[in-house]
C-alpha cells in the first residue's frame, strides 16, 4: 500500500488533491491573517486560490511531474524502461502514459465525454426554447447552460479532439517513433480533464455556473457570482494544454520527419496541424490574458474594465477576439487536413493543387490575425476600423475557396468510394460552403448591424463548427478507426449516423437563419410569440439530431469490442500510417521508412510514398518497386 | 482533357438549379417590416448577397453531386483515378474570380454603410439609457433641459440620432424594423441614426447578453405623426416638471404611492418582478405580490418597510432563497433620492400584500 501511495497513480492523486487545496488555503489564510482581514476564512478567496492549487496537487499526484522533479533535484534519474509507454490493458489509458497513440485515444475519449455533456445541455436549452415563456429552467440557469455548452464544445471538444486525432496520426504520418516531448505531451493531456471538470463544477457554485456566454464580456463578467471564476481559471488550464501541444507538434514536425520527408512531401493533415499550431502558439496567450484581467478585476481589485476608474470596456473585446477569431481557424484548419486525406484516399486521386492547398493554409493563418474586429461592428468601437476589417474578412473567402474548389477537382474523375468517412467529407463540403457564405454575409457591415447578436449568428457558427468542424471530426474518427483500434466499424450504422445527422442538422440550424433575420436575438431564455412555430420545429429536429449521436456511440463501442479485425491498410492509402500494422507497433516503425515521393500519388503506376529497408510495401493494384519516385 | 459533354450538361443542371433556388430564396419574406429609411437599403443589399451566393453554392453542389453519381466506384473496382496534380490556369481562375466578387461586394457595402450613417439635417437627438433590464429615454426639453421618459415615441419621417449610454453592463439597443443597433457601453456614448418611415409599433430589443433578465429586456417604439409626437412631448414635459418635484415638496399618502408606482415602472423593476398592481410579470426576481409575506417570513422582528428598503438599497444583504445573488442592480441607492425610495417602499407595502391594493 505504501508503495502505491508513493508511486504515481490515482491513489497518490487522491492524496494530492486535498494537499493541493490545503496548500492554497494555507497561503490564503496566512495572508489574510497577516493583513488582519476579516473574516479570516472567506469562501470566495478560498475557492479562487483552491481552483489554482488543487489541480497541481492532482497533476503531481497522478505523476505528470515525477521525472522532471527527480531530474531537477539532482536525484539519479531512472533509466527509461518504457514502462510508461504503450497500453496493454484498458487500465493503461487511466494513467500518465507517454505513448502518443495512447495519449491520442485518451484525448479523443475525454473530449467526446465533454461533447456529450455539452450536447445534453443543448438538449435542455432546446427543451426550454420549444415554446415561449419559462418551461423547465430559470433564466439564470438558462444563461449558465448556453455558457457552459459553448465553453465545453470549444475548449474541451473541438480544439482538443483535433489535437487528439493529430496526436495519434501525425507521428505515424511523418515516420517518427513518437512526439518530440512525450512527457510534455502527457502533461498536456492531463490538463484537459482538469479544465473540463472545473467548468462542469461551476454549476455547484453558489449563484450557479458562469452565465455570461463563452465570450464573457466585461463588465458583466466582473460582476457575476462565483461561477465566473471557474471559467476564468479553467480557460487557463485548457489554454496551457493547447499551447504545450502546439509547441510539441511544431517541434515534432520540424525535427522528426523521416529521411526524405521534405515539407513538400508532407500529407496535408501534417501541414494543417503545422499551421494550426502556429495559430495556437501566437494567439492563445491573448485569451489567457483577457481572462486574467477579468480574474484580477474580480479578485484583486484592479480596474481593467471599470470605466469609472480609468478602465476600458472595449479593450476586453479586442483582446478576447484577437485570440478568439484565430481560434475559429484553430477549430477548422485541422479539419481541412482531415478532409484532404479522406477525399484523396477514398476518391483514389492525388489532391488537386497540393501546393496551393498548403499555401492557402498559410494565407489563412496570416489573414486570420487581421479580422478580429468583425465581431465588434456594433460594439461602439472606433468606426473607421470596420471597413478594413470587412475587407480582410471577405478576402479569407479566397484561400477558403481555393480549398473547396481543389477538393471538388480532386473528386472529379476519381473512383469515389462512398464509405462513411467520404460521406462525412461530402456533408462537410455542403455545410461548410453554406457556413462560409453566411460568413461573407456577416462580414458585410450594413447587414451585420442588423443580424449581429441574433440567431443568424447562432446558425452561422453551427454551420461552420458543427457542419464544418464536427463533420470533419466524424470523418477522421471513421477514417482512422481501423488504425486506432485494429478493428473495422460497421459501415451500415456509419451511413445511418451520417444521414440522420445531415438531415436533422439542417432542420435544426437552417431555420435559425430565418428567425435571426426576423429579429430574434440570441442568448435568450424567452422570446416573442411570433417566433414560436419555427422554434418548435428547431427543438423537435434538435432532439432527433441529438439522438442520432447514439448510433455513433453504439457503432464505436460495439465495433471496438467485437468488430472484424482490420488489415494494415483497408483503404489502400499511400501515407505512412497505413504501412504499419493496425494498431501500430509500440514504437510505430520497426525500421525507419525513407520517403521517396508525394503522399497522394494515386493513379501513378508503381508510385509509393515511403519505403522500408526490410519489406517493401506494395500498394494494392500495382506492382511497386521500391524507390520509384513520382514525376 | 475533360470531356465536353458532361461539363455542358452540368452547366445546364446548375443554371436550372440556380434559377429555382434563387426564385425560392428571393421570395422568402426574410425581414420584419421596414420601419425606417435604412431598412430598404439593407434589404436590397441582402437580396444582392443572395443573388451572388446562391449560384456559388449551386456550383459547388452540382460538381459534388455530379461527381458522386458519375465517378462512383463500381463494386469491386480497385482502380485509381487519373493522376491529375493540378491545373495552373484553373487555379488562377478560382483565385481571381472570388477576389473580384468579394471586392465588388465590399465596395457596395461600404457605399451603403456611408449612406445609412450620414448625418441628416434637422436631427432630433434622443438619449437612450440601458440598465438591467429596461430602457429609458430623454428628449431635448425647453431651455436646454431634458425630458425623461420610459417610453419611446418618435415622429414619423423625421431624422433622429440616438445617443446611447448604459448605467451598468453592456446592452445593445436594437430596433429590428429599423435594421439598426449599437451596443450601449459603460464609459462611452455610442450612437446610430435613423429616419422612421412607418407609423405604428416597433419592437425594441436588447441584443447583448446583460444578465438574468436579458431575454425580457424588450420594449416598444411608437412611431407617430409629428402632431401626436409634439402633443405627447409637451404633456410629458409638463407632467415631468410637476412631479419631478421642487425640493421640499415630498408627496405624501396617495400621492407618494402614485409616485412609487411611476418609479416602479420607470426604473426597470417590471422587467424582473411580478407585481399585479404594476402590471408586471417578470420571473427573474422574487414575486413582489408576496413581498409583505416574504418580509414577515425572512425579516423576523423588523418591520416590512425596513426589509423592503434594504432589498432596494443593498440587495445582496439578503437574497430570497431560490434566487441568485448579485442579479438585482446595486445602484438604486445612489440612483434614487431617499424621498423617492420612501415612495417606492410605500407603494410596495400597499400593493405587495398578496395581490390586493389595485
Amino acid at each position: 500500500m505504501a508503495a502505491r501511495l508513493r508511486g504515481p497513480g490515482w491513489y497518490r492523486a487522491a492524496i494530492g488533491i486535498p494537499i493541493g487545496f490545503l496548500f492554497g488555503a494555507g497561503i490564503d489564510i496566512l495572508i489574510r491573517a497577516l493583513q488582519s482581514y476579516h473574516p479570516l476564512i472567506d469562501g470566495h478567496a478560498l475557492t479562487t486560490v483552491g481552483l489554482l492549487s488543487t489541480p497541481f496537487g492532482f497533476l503531481i499526484g497522478i505523476g505528470c511531474f515525477d521525472y522532471w522533479f527527480r531530474w531537477a533535484s539532482g536525484a539519479p534519474t531512472v533509466p527509461e524502461d518504457h514502462s510508461g509507454h504503450g497500453a496493454r490493458t484498458w487500465r493503461d489509458y487511466f494513467r500518465v502514459n507517454t505513448d502518443h497513440k495512447v495519449i491520442g485515444i485518451q484525448y479523443i475519449c475525454t473530449t467526446f465525454f465533454f461533447f456529450v455533456a455539452g450536447g445534453a445541455m443543448a438538449m435542455l436549452m432546446r427543451a426550454e426554447l420549444a415554446a415561449p415563456g419559462t418551461q423547465f429552467v430559470s433564466p439564470n440557469t438558462f444563461n449558465g447552460l448556453f455558457s457552459v455548452h459553448a465553453s465545453l464544445m470549444i475548449f474541451l471538444f473541438i480544439i482538443p479532439v483535433f489535437a487528439g486525432i493529430a496526436n495519434f496520426v501525425i507521428p505515424l504520418m511523418i515516420g517518427a517513433p513518437d512526439m518530440a516531448f512525450p512527457r510534455l505531451n502527457a502533461l498536456s493531456y492531463w490538463l484537459l480533464p482538469v479544465a473540463g471538470i472545473m467548468m462542469l463544477a461551476s454549476f455547484l457554485a453558489p449563484g450557479g455556473s458562469f452565465s455570461t456566454g463563452w465570450t464573457a464580456y466585461a463588465p458583466l463578467s466582473t460582476h457575476t457570482p462565483l461561477g465566473q471564476t471557474f471559467f476564468n481559471i479553467a480557460v487557463q488550464f485548457a489554454g496551457a494544454s493547447s499551447i504545450a501541444t502546439a509547441l510539441n507538434f511544431l517541434v515534432t514536425i520540424i525535427t522528426m520527419r523521416a529521411p526524405g520527408m521534405t515539407f513538400w512531401r508532407m500529407p496535408l493533415l501534417v501541414w494543417a496541424n503545422f499551421t494550426t499550431s502556429l495559430l495556437v502558439v501566437i494567439a492563445t496567450p491573448f485569451i489567457a490574458g483577457s481572462q486574467f484581467f477579468v480574474l484580477f478585476d474580480r479578485t484583486l481589485g484592479t480596474h481593467f474594465f471599470d470605466p469609472g476608474r480609468g478602465g476600458d470596456v472595449l479593450m476586453y473585446q479586442h483582446v478576447f477576439w484577437f485570440y478568439s477569431h484565430p481560434a475559429v481557424y484553430i477549430m477548422m484548419l485541422p479539419g481541412f487536413g482531415i478532409i484532404s486525406e479522406v477525399i484523396s484516399t477514398h476518391a483514389r486521386k492525388p489532391i488537386f493543387g497540393y501546393r496551393m492547398m498548403a499555401f492557402s493554409l498559410m494565407a489563412i493563418v496570416v489573414l486570420g490575425f487581421t479580422v478580429w474586429a468583425h465581431h465588434m461592428f456594433v460594439s461602439g468601437m472606433f468606426p473607421w476600423l470596420r471597413v478594413p476589417m470587412m475587407l480582410t474578412t471577405m478576402l479569407i473567402a479566397v484561400p477558403t475557396g481555393i480549398k473547396i474548389f481543389s477538393w471538388l477537382a480532386t473528386l472529379w474523375r476519381g473512383v469515389i468510394h462512398l464509405r462513411t468517412p467520404m460521406l462525412f467529407a461530402l456533408g462537410f463540403i455542403t455545410m461548410f460552403t453554406l457556413g462560409g457564405i453566411s460568413g461573407i454575409m456577416l462580414a458585410v457591415i450594413p447587414f451585420d448591424i442588423h443580424v449581429s447578436d441574433t440567431y443568424f449568428v447562432v446558425a452561422h457558427i453551427h454551420y461552420v463548427l458543427f457542419g464544418g468542424s464536427v463533420f470533419t471530426i466524424f470523418a477522421g474518427i471513421y477514417h482512422w478507426f481501423p488504425k486506432m483500434t485494429g478493428r473495422m466499424y460497421d459501415e451500415t450504422l456509419g451511413k445511418v449516423h451520417f444521414w440522420l445527422s445531415f438531415v436533422f442538422f439542417n432542420l435544426t440550424f437552417g431555420p435559425m437563419h430565418l428567425v435571426g433575420i426576423d429579429g430574434m436575438p440570441r442568448r435568450v431564455a424567452d422570446y416573442a410569440h411570433q417566433y414560436a412555430t419555427l422554434n418548435a420545429v428547431i427543438s423537435i429536429s434538435s432532439f432527433i439530431f441529438g439522438l442520432s449521436f447514439l448510433v455513433f456511440v453504439y457503432n464505436i463501442i460495439a465495433s471496438w469490442r467485437h468488430g472484424p479485425l482490420a488489415e494494415a491498410n483497408p483503404w489502400r492509402a499511400h501515407t505512412l500510417e497505413w504501412q504499419v500494422s493496425s494498431p501500430p507497433p509500440i514504437f510505430n516503425f520497426d525500421d525507419v521508412p525513407t520517403v521517396v515521393g508525394g503522399p497522394y500519388e494515386y493513379g501513378v503506376p508503381g508510385a509509393v510514398h515511403g519505403v522500408f529497408k526490410e519489406r517493401k510495401p506494395v500498394p494494392a493494384g500495382s506492382t511497386a518497386t521500391a524507390g520509384v519516385t513520382t514525376e | 482533357m475533360l470531356p465536353k459533354s458532361p461539363l455542358a450538361r452540368m452547366f445546364i443542371y446548375g443554371a436550372i438549379a440556380s434559377v429555382i433556388l434563387l426564385a425560392i430564396s428571393l421570395s422568402i419574406d426574410w425581414f420584419p417590416q421596414q420601419g425606417a429609411a435604412a431598412a430598404h437599403k439593407i434589404d436590397t443589399l441582402y437580396d444582392v448577397l443572395l443573388i451572388v451566393s446562391v449560384p456559388i453554392f449551386v456550383l459547388v453542389m452540382t460538381v459534388a453531386i455530379y461527381s458522386v453519381i458519375r465517378f462512383r466506384a463500381r463494386p469491386g473496382d480497385t482502380g485509381d483515378g487519373p493522376p491529375i496534380h493540378g491545373n495552373a490556369r484553373l487555379e488562377v481562375v478560382w483565385v481571381v474570380i472570388p477576389f473580384l466578387l468579394v471586392s465588388g461586394l465590399a465596395i457596395y457595402a461600404w457605399i451603403t454603410l456611408n449612406d445609412i450613417e450620414t448625418k441628416k439635417k434637422g436631427e432630433m437627438i434622443v438619449h437612450v439609457t440601458g440598465q438591467q433590464f429596461e430602457w429609458s429615454y430623454a428628449y431635448p426639453g425647453p431651455g436646454g433641459g431634458q425630458i425623461q421618459s420610459n417610453e419611446l415615441y418618435l415622429p414619423v419621417n423625421k431624422p433622429v440620432k440616438f445617443e446611447i449610454r448604459t448605467k451598468d453592463v453592456i446592452h445593445s439597443f436594437w430596433i429590428p424594423d429599423f435594421r439598426l443597433k449599437s451596443d450601449a457601453v459603460p464609459g462611452i456614448t455610442t450612437n446610430w441614426r435613423a429616419t422612421p418611415t412607418r407609423v405604428g409599433l416597433h419592437d425594441v430589443v436588447c441584443a447583448e447578453l446583460c444578465g438574468a433578465g436579458h431575454s425580457l429586456m424588450r420594449g416598444t417604439a411608437h412611431v407617430v405623426s409629428d402632431r401626436t409626437f409634439t402633443a405627447w412631448l409637451t404633456k410629458l414635459g409638463g407632467g415631468a416638471s410637476a412631479t419631478a418635484g421642487k425640493p421640499g415638496a415630498a408627496p405624501k399618502g396617495p400621492a407618494a404611492i402614485a409616485q412609487g408606482k411611476q418609479l416602479f415602472a420607470s426604473n426597470g423593476c417590471t422587467g424582473c418582478h411580478t407585481l399585479a398592481a404594476a402590471g408586471a410579470s417578470g420571473t427573474v426576481g422574487p414575486d413582489l405580490d408576496k413581498v409583505v409575506s416574504d418580509a414577515a417570513k425572512y425579516a423576523k422582528g423588523r418591520p416590512a418597510a425596513a426589509y423592503i428598503r434594504e432589498s432596494i438599497v443593498t440587495p445582496n444583504a439578503f437574497v430570497v432563497p431560490g434566487f441568485p445573488k448579485g442579479t438585482m442592480p446595486q445602484t438604486f441607492g445612489q440612483q434614487l433620492s431617499p424621498q423617492q425610495i420612501d415612495s417606492l417602499v410605500q407603494f410596495l407595502l400597499k400593493s405587495g400584500g398578496g395581490g390586493g391594493g389595485k
